[in-house]
C-alpha cells in the first residue's frame, strides 16, 4: 500500500435500520468518499442527516447495510467481533462530545486506559507517553485528578490525549467541543489542530459548529443521507 | 495479539478493582451479605458436625461398633410343608438360654487380623443379682479381658473413682450401682446368678455416661463370669471396635455371611439415631442450598445494576477496542472478588461464632456442651463454593455487559 493510498475509503455506502420491516428507514444513501493521511476535515450537516451514523460506521462501531468500507487498505466487512475491535484498538481513536473518561480512573490512568487493554499492563513506555500528552494538552499538574476533578475542558483534552496514546491512523471526534463554552471550545480546537500539525494523525471532526468547520482543511457536509458538499477551505494566509 | 497480554487478564483485574471500589457503598454491602452467607454455612456445617460427632461419641463410647452373639435357638417345623394340602400347625418359640459362641477364640483370631477392626473383646454377658446387705439390684454382669475390652470402649477414660484393673475377685461397676447399694472403691458385694453366687471388690467406679448403664453394669474377668454363668471356657458375645464407625454396618452384613452367628452394628441397635442423624444432615444441606442461592442472587442482582449503571463506561471501553470477552472479564471479575472477599470475611465471622459458642455456651458443669471446630478443608470447600457462586452469579450480568451494542451504549 503505498503512501497516497486513501487512509479511508467508502464506496456506495448504505445504511438501513428496521431491514425488513415497516419501520424501516435508510439513513445512508450510497455514501462515496475517500480520505487521506494526515488530513483533518470536518463533517458537517444538520440534525438526522445521517452524521452520527456514519461516524458509527466509520469508527467501526457499527457495520454498513451494503457498499464497501476500507481502512487502511483493508475491508472490514469480513471483520468478527474481535476483528473489529482490533482493528479499532490498532486504527484508531475517539473523541466524544461528552468526555466519556471513566470516572473511576485518574487522568493518567484513563489515558493508559487503551494500552492496558491490548497488554494487560502498563508499560513504562506506555505511561511515558501519556505523560507526555498530558504534558502536551496542558495538564501536566493534574495527571493525577480524577475526571470529577477537572472542568469540561480539562476532561475533553484528557480524551484527546487517550485517543492519541496507541498512535491511531486516524481520530474521530464527535462533537468534540459540544459543550464547552465558546473559549474552552477555541482552545480545544487549536489544540487538536496543534497536534495534528505534530503528530501527523488524520481527524475527521464532526461538528455543528460552522466557525470550527471554516477552520478545518477541508469540509465534508451531508444533508439527507448523501454527501452534498466536499471542498477544501481556502486557507486565509497569515 | 491477546497471547501477548501480560499477565493475563491485568485488564480485567484493574478494571474490575475500580469499579468495586467506585460503588464502594454496593460493594461493600454485597461483601457483607456473602460473608454472611460464608459464616452461616460454615457455622452451621461445623455446628452439625460437632453435634453429630459428639452424639457419636457419647453413643458408641458405651458400645461397640459391632456385636457377635450366637444365633438365637429356633425350633425346627414338626414336618416340612407340602404344597396344595393345609396344615394346621402351632409353633412355640424357645425361651432363649444364654449360651456360648461356637468355637470362639477361632472366631476372635480371624475377626483380628481383619482390616479395619481396631479391637476384638469376647465376653461373657448376662443377668444377674447383686447384693449387699439388705439391698438387691438386678444387673447385667460382664465378664472380660480387661485390655481388650479397654480398647473397645475406652473404660480408662471412663473411670471416676479407683483404679483400672481386674483380678479375680475384684469387680468394676457403675457409679449410679455403687451408689444405690452404698458401695465405696474396696468394698465387697456379692452376685448371685440363680445357680451361683460369688463375693467380689470394687476397684473402680465407671461413669459410662448413660444412666441405665450407670444403675447396672458389673464389669469382672472374663473367667469369673465364666464360671458365674456355667461357662467354662465360653463367651457369650465379641465387641469389635472399628477405625471407620460407618464402616459397621457394611461389615456386620459381611460377617454375618461369613460365620455362624448373629451380627449387629451399632446403627442397627440405634437405627433411630441413625436417621436423626441423616435427617441433620440432610436440613444441613438444604440450608446450605439455600444460602447459597441467595447469595447468588445478591450478587446478580447487584451486578446487573451495575451493568446497567455503567452502560457508558463499557461503550467507550468497547469503543477503545476492547473485546466483548475482555467486558465479561471484567464483570466476571467483579463477582469473583466479591465472592471471594466475602468468603475469606465469611470464614473469619464464622471462626468467631465458633469461638463466641464455644466460650459462652455451657452445660451445667460449666464446660462447653460440645467442642465444635472449623476443620479447614471445611472453611476451604466453603470459600470455594462462594467463590464459584460469585462467578455464577456474575455470569447473566456479564454476557449483558458484553452484547451491549457499543454504538447505542456511548449514545447514551
Amino acid at each position: 500500500m503505498s503512501d497516497d493510498a486513501p487512509l479511508l475509503q467508502l464506496r456506495a455506502l448504505r445504511k438501513t435500520y428496521n431491514a425488513g420491516r415497516p419501520n424501516e428507514v435508510e439513513v445512508l444513501h450510497g455514501i462515496d468518499l475517500a480520505l487521506m493521511r494526515g488530513e483533518f476535515a470536518a463533517l458537517i450537516g444538520p440534525s438526522g442527516s445521517g452524521k452520527s451514523t456514519l461516524l458509527n460506521i466509520l469508527g467501526l462501531l457499527e457495520r454498513p447495510s451494503d457498499g464497501d468500507y476500507a481502512l487502511g487498505g483493508q475491508s472490514v466487512r469480513a471483520l468478527d467481533d474481535d476483528g473489529l475491535s482490533a482493528m479499532r484498538q490498532r486504527a484508531l481513536g475517539f473523541v466524544f462530545q461528552f468526555h466519556h473518561l471513566l470516572p473511576a480512573f485518574s487522568a493518567l490512568e484513563n489515558v493508559t486506559l487503551p494500552a492496558l487493554a491490548r497488554d494487560g499492563h502498563v508499560s513504562p513506555a506506555v505511561r511515558e507517553r501519556a505523560m507526555a500528552l498530558l504534558h502536551d494538552v496542558g495538564l501536566a499538574a493534574a495527571m493525577q485528578r480524577k475526571p470529577a476533578e477537572l472542568s469540561g475542558g480539562m476532561q475533553q483534552r484528557v480524551a484527546i490525549a487517550r485517543a492519541l496514546v496507541l498512535q491511531p491512523a486516524l481520530v474521530l471526534a464527535d462533537e468534540p467541543t459540544g459543550n464547552l463554552d465558546t473559549a474552552s471550545s477555541d482552545d480545544v480546537f487549536a489544540l487538536l489542530r496543534r497536534i495534528h500539525g505534530e503528530v501527523g494523525t488524520s481527524f475527521l471532526i464532526v461538528t455543528h459548529d460552522p466557525r470550527l468547520a471554516a477552520r478545518c482543511d477541508r469540509v465534508i457536509e451531508l444533508i439527507d443521507g448523501r454527501i452534498a458538499r466536499d471542498e477544501a477551505v481556502p486557507r486565509a494566509e497569515g | 495479539m491477546a497471547a501477548r497480554r501480560w499477565p493475563p487478564l491485568g485488564f480485567e483485574l484493574r478494571v474490575a478493582l475500580r469499579f468495586l471500589l467506585e460503588g464502594r457503598f454496593q460493594s461493600l454491602l454485597i461483601i457483607i451479605g456473602v460473608a454472611a452467607g460464608v459464616a452461616v454455612v460454615a457455622y452451621i456445617t461445623a455446628l452439625i458436625g460437632g453435634l453429630q460427632r459428639n452424639t457419636l461419641e457419647k453413643t458408641l463410647g458405651a458400645q461397640a461398633h459391632v456385636v457377635l452373639t450366637p444365633l438365637e435357638e429356633t425350633v425346627a417345623a414338626a414336618r416340612p410343608r407340602i404344597d396344595g394340602e393345609t396344615t394346621l400347625s402351632d409353633t412355640q418359640a424357645r425361651a432363649q438360654r444364654l449360651r456360648t459362641l461356637a468355637n470362639w477364640p477361632a472366631v476372635v483370631a480371624v475377626l483380628e487380623r481383619r482390616p479395619g477392626v481396631v479391637a476384638v473383646s469376647p465376653m461373657v454377658a448376662g443377668a444377674a443379682l447383686a447384693r449387699r446387705g439388705e439391698a438387691t439390684r438386678s444387673v447385667n454382669v460382664a465378664g472380660v479381658e480387661l485390655e481388650r475390652f479397654d480398647r473397645v470402649i475406652n473404660l480408662g477414660r471412663k473411670l471416676v473413682d479407683g483404679s483400672l484393673r481386674l483380678a479375680p475377685g475384684e469387680a468394676i461397676v457403675g457409679v449410679t450401682l455403687a451408689g444405690d447399694l452404698g458401695l465405696r472403691v474396696g468394698d465387697r458385694f456379692s452376685i448371685s446368678t440363680g445357680t451361683r453366687e460369688d463375693s467380689v471388690r470394687i476397684v473402680g467406679l465407671v461413669d459410662l455416661g448413660v444412666a441405665e448403664q450407670n444403675r447396672r453394669t458389673v464389669y469382672v474377668p472374663l473367667r469369673s463370669a465364666q464360671s458365674l454363668f456355667d461357662l467354662a471356657g465360653g463367651a457369650t458375645r465379641i465387641d469389635l471396635s472399628l477405625d471407620d464407625v460407618w464402616a459397621a454396618r457394611a461389615l456386620a452384613a459381611e460377617l454375618a455371611r461369613e460365620l455362624p452367628a448373629k451380627v449387629e452394628s451399632w446403627q442397627d441397635t440405634n437405627a433411630q439415631l441413625v436417621s436423626a442423624l441423616n435427617a441433620q444432615s440432610v436440613s444441613t444441606t438444604i440450608i446450605r442450598g439455600v444460602v447459597m442461592v441467595v447469595v447468588v442472587l445478591g450478587i446478580a442482582s447487584v451486578l446487573v445494576v451495575s451493568v446497567v449503571q455503567k452502560q457508558r463506561e463499557i461503550g467507550i471501553l468497547r469503543a477503545m477496542g476492547t473485546t466483548r470477552a475482555q467486558v465479561m472479564g471484567v464483570f466476571l471479575m467483579q463477582g469473583a472478588l466479591v465472592g471471594l472477599l466475602g468468603a475469606l470475611l465469611g470464614v473469619l465471622l464464622a471462626a468467631g461464632m465458633i469461638e463466641l459458642f464455644t466460650r459462652f455456651v455451657k452445660g451445667s458443669d460449666g464446660l462447653p456442651l460440645f467442642t465444635i471446630t472449623l476443620p479447614p478443608r471445611v472453611a476451604l470447600q466453603v470459600a470455594l463454593l462462594a467463590w464459584v457462586a460469585g462467578v455464577l452469579a456474575a455470569l447473566a450480568p456479564a454476557r449483558r455487559a458484553a452484547r451491549m451494542d457499543p454504538a447505542q451504549a456511548i449514545r447514551l
